[in-house]
């Protein structure tokens, strides 16, 4: 186990230099620079203004100042958003992009496996049939389709939710159903299937054979087995919605870090596109970490010692 | 077996309600909370309560705008964008303020001030007034704002420096060629007198004073760089200062006391949302989440104007904005080099179809580069001097033009590329462009659309043939719009270059007589046009929604909102 998570440690920081590099020449390499406007910036400014953000030094000279920053824990300051640090700017926008994405994940755990299983249990039968047909449009229509709708008909037209914002709890409704739609979706097909295929094994019906109740069947067997290949699923989808929908947070105003991002790019914010990009591999990498140990806990003839290849 | 199995749908029943229950306990806590938040403001409602001209206050006073960008700063020295201007007026008060119905400058921080009989000096006199933390402003607080600005050596260079080049010495203190700050025109005589002296006589100098660039700061910015990051930090002389800010979501301006005309001030609290969806925006606006919606700090989508304007003709307002919409050409190579071939596309294009179909805002055609709203000599300037004189749409004409043009620089047939910024809008314009061009004059167009970045980078490097552009008033004179096109001009990203015209612009600088100046521009404006370096599509439109109960919102010339007068009537 130590010795497995030591080399996933190392696989970690060999992963972030490598991403790390790319994006940093990359960015160099798109045209433009923060401080490209319609209005053009005198030539005696600009260059003040390239010196102070070291923008005038050769790229290679400024990869390495980033390098030596970086191992000193220092993200830079935002050359957009003035003197803001961007570890502030990443921890305020990923505070809500997180409070947002945790609800969404819980929802999308308990509401798929649900249906999965309901659907599974009643295989062929009318809850099955609602339930598939309720996830081929959940994976079907795209969230933005979704959020409008929800917008229009929950908040414009019942005016149950607020059209937007982010400050209360009822602003948690319609952005959480919009980011869950497919999860759920996902999952529920997912818990079906592979719960169907358990039903069907030989050692469920020695447990019949056994005498053992149906509920402590299904609780005991069928569910811990057949929920295997939604831990797959589950692991990438967390780093993917706590990362956060930049069509979501865009729709639904929510200042979380999806939006900020993208904002960042637009704006060649070098400072902040790198920060983020780095912390998103952070983020994709504990996850998928996490999976891996999540399996052994869930199964145990996986073994993380066999996993030394990965 | 049965009963044990309806037993677990039970369980995933429970499970599915449960979690939906869960976030509707929450509903309670949403509710009070909101009600907490406006309480606060209402603590002060006693203020409003009085009826001004048979109109009934609201007892709260809270606004609640949408700005579809973060301002990037609330550092009025560093600022450069709308929504920073729409906030920092907010917060700030300069020399002078804006009339919102003349638009011309009037009395801010000065109550009063002598311009020398040359125009150079300009002697203020300050009012008594403080600080939101209770100190005097003083002539001090505008002399060391402005030395941020132009100082060479400070910390964080002042992109926007250049709007204080109208001031003697400043350009050679900030580009360092002078180093005694002494010498720049800017002289405290005492604590209440400021005498500023010009390069230039400027008359639109007090106009300018408004401007954010030009507002005073509070000392103790000195010594903290990132006084301008935190809310605490802020220490203001305007009708509010900044009372919240979650960085991407939400701000807050909360009015404040020590404003010296805060008796005119009604808002108690004004609640930014930072949102930048249109479609968001304008359903929230429907749903009372909003006061106000569209522009210049928010935004209304282009396809839904026509609809809500039939659909709420009573909230919603259009008005001519001091920005023009045009194509320019790279003059610098060949075919463009040649002024027929450039009018004949300019003729060949017709405008209101575009208007009335594409941009829907209600947009004017336009015939000249300076646009509606611009004052010059007591007037209107596109009043006094009508932009039919220039050119008109002729598609025959055009092509009589192009024919002679194509003959001249021995081309059989005309084909080139249109770039444009990426942008729904944009593209939808140049197809509609290019579309007409070609039936009307059988010419060959490519379209190609570059990410905003690359698209401004390419334009300044000359790497284009004719693109997109767009220009919007820094300060109300002519100025503004015709000397950018002057040879070797930071904005000139055309090549253009031509001495009667660059002469023209210096001898309308180096007047105060308004005459004089007006002439020049006439001129000038003549010249450009039947050089035809632009082709001039559009004079820019705001178009907005506003809720009957809102009043006091005012836009000036170029489209600045100013929300400090603002208030809400009982509803």
């Amino acid at each position: 186990m130590i010795r497995y998570v030591f080399n996933r440690f190392l696989h970690m920081v060999v992963s972030l230099f490598v991403l790390i590099s790319a994006t940093f020449f990359l960015m160099k390499a798109i045209p433009g620079d923060p401080f490209t406007a319609e209005k053009k910036i005198p030539e005696q400014i600009l260059q003040r203004l390239y010196a102070q953000y070291n923008l005038d030094k050769p790229v290679f000279e400024q990869y390495l100042l980033y390098l030596k920053n970086i191992l000193k824990g220092d993200l830079g300051i935002s050359m957009k958003m003035l003197n803001q640090e961007v570890t502030n700017i990443i921890s305020q926008t990923f505070s809500s992009s997180l409070k947002l994405g945790v609800v969404a994940i819980i929802v999308a755990v308990i509401v798929g496996v649900a249906l999965g299983m309901l659907a599974a249990l009643y295989h062929r039968k009318l809850i099955d049939n609602v339930a598939m047909v309720m996830a081929v449009l959940g994976i079907a229509v795209p969230s933005f389709v979704v959020a409008s709708l929800l917008q229009y008909l929950l908040a414009y037209h019942w005016k149950i939710f607020p059209v937007m914002g982010f400050k209360g709890p009822m602003n948690y409704f319609l952005p959480v159903m919009a980011l869950t739609a497919s999860p759920i979706a996902v999952i529920a097909r997912l818990t079906r299937s592979s719960m169907l295929e358990v039903l069907h094994s030989e050692y469920i019906k020695t447990a019949k054979a056994k005498g053992l109740s149906w509920f402590e069947i299904v609780s005991r067997h069928v569910l811990r087995n057949g929920i295997l290949p939604v831990i797959t699923y589950v692991g990438p989808m967390t780093a993917n919605i706590i990362t956060g929908s930049v069509v979501i947070e865009q729709i639904f105003g929510i200042g979380g870090i999806g939006k900020q991002f993208v904002q960042a790019i637009n704006t060649r914010d070098y400072p902040i596109i790198m920060g983020i990009t780095i912390f998103y591999g952070v983020i994709l990498m504990v996850a998928r970490f996490l999976t891996d140990v999540a399996y052994v806990a869930v199964d145990p003839r996986i073994k993380l010692a066999g996993r030394k290849g990965d | 077996m049965k009963k044990s199995k309806s037993l677990l749908l039970m369980i995933a029943l429970v499970l599915v309600i449960g979690t939906v229950l869960a976030g509707c306990g929450g509903n309670n806590n949403a509710n009070s909370g909101n009600a907490a938040a406006t309480n606060a403001p209402s603590d002060n409602a006693g203020t409003n309560t009085g009826n001004t001209g048979g109109e009934k206050l609201a007892a709260d006073q809270t606004l609640k705008i949408n700005l579809s960008s973060e301002p990037p700063t609330f550092d009025p020295q560093q600022a450069q964008d709308s929504t920073s201007n729409a906030i920092l007026k907010l917060m700030y008060e300069g020399l002078t303020r804006q009339n919102a119905e003349t638009g011309q400058a009037e009395e801010g921080v000065a109550e009063s001030w002598d311009i020398s009989a040359d125009g150079l000096v300009y002697t203020f006199h300050l009012r008594d007034s403080k600080w939101s933390n209770g100190d005097a402003v003083t002539a001090n607080d505008f002399a060391f704002a402005w030395q941020r600005v132009l100082d060479p050596n400070a910390e964080q260079a002042a992109p926007y420096a250049y709007q204080l080049y109208y001031i003697k010495g400043a350009e050679d203190f900030n580009t360092g060629k002078i180093t005694d700050f002494s010498q720049v025109g800017i002289k405290v005589t005492d604590e209440k007198t400021l005498e500023v002296t010009l390069a230039n006589p400027t008359p639109y100098f007090l106009g300018l004073l408004s401007f954010y660039t030009y507002y005073p700061v509070h000392s103790s910015v000195k010594d903290n760089a990132k006084w301008a990051t935190t809310v605490d930090t802020q220490i203001t002389n305007g009708p509010f200062t900044l009372t919240e800010w979650t960085t991407g979501q939400s701000l807050a301006v909360t009015k404040n006391p020590s404003y010296y005309a805060a008796d005119d001030i009604k808002a108690q609290q004004i609640n930014f949302s930072i949102v930048n969806s249109g479609a968001t925006e304008l359903l929230s606006y429907k749903n009372g989440e909003l006061d106000r919606a569209g522009g210049p700090i928010g935004e209304i989508p282009t396809e839904q104007l026509p609809i809500v304007e039939k659909e709420f003709p009573n909230e919603f307002s259009r008005k001519g904005i001091a920005s023009v919409y045009y194509y320019q050409f790279n003059i610098t190579e060949k075919p463009f080099t040649n002024a027929k071939i450039r009018k004949a596309l300019a003729m060949a294009i017709e405008r209101q179809p575009i208007i009335d179909n594409i941009t829907l805002g209600g947009q004017l055609p336009a015939f000249g580069f300076v646009p509606t709203g611009i004052q010059s000599n007591e007037q209107e300037f596109r009043t006094a001097v009508a932009d039919s004189q220039y050119f008109s749409e002729d598609l025959a004409a055009a092509k009589t033009l192009l024919d002679e043009g194509l003959k001249e620089e021995g081309l059989d047939k005309l084909s080139f590329t249109v770039t444009y910024n990426t942008s729904e809008g944009h593209q939808k314009i140049a197809v509609a462009i290019a579309d007409q061009w070609k039936k009307a004059l059988g010419v060959e167009v490519k379209l190609e659309n570059k990410e905003w970045g690359v698209f401004i980078e390419d334009r300044h490097n000359l790497n284009y043939q004719v693109a997109r552009a767009g220009w919007s008033a820094d300060y109300n004179d002519p100025m503004t719009f015709l000397d950018m096109w002057v040879t070797g001009g930071g904005n000139n990203d055309s090549g253009y270059a031509n001495p009667d015209y660059d002469k023209l612009i210096q001898e309308a600088k180096a007047s105060a007589d308004n005459a004089v100046r007006q002439e020049k521009f006439v001129a000038a404006e003549k010249i450009l046009m039947d050089d035809m370096v632009v082709i001039p599509i559009y004079y820019y439109t705001n178009n907005s929604l506003t809720k009957e109960y809102l009043k006091g919102v005012t836009l000036d010339f170029s489209g600045a909102i100013d929300l400090s007068r603002a208030y809400l009537l009982e509803h």
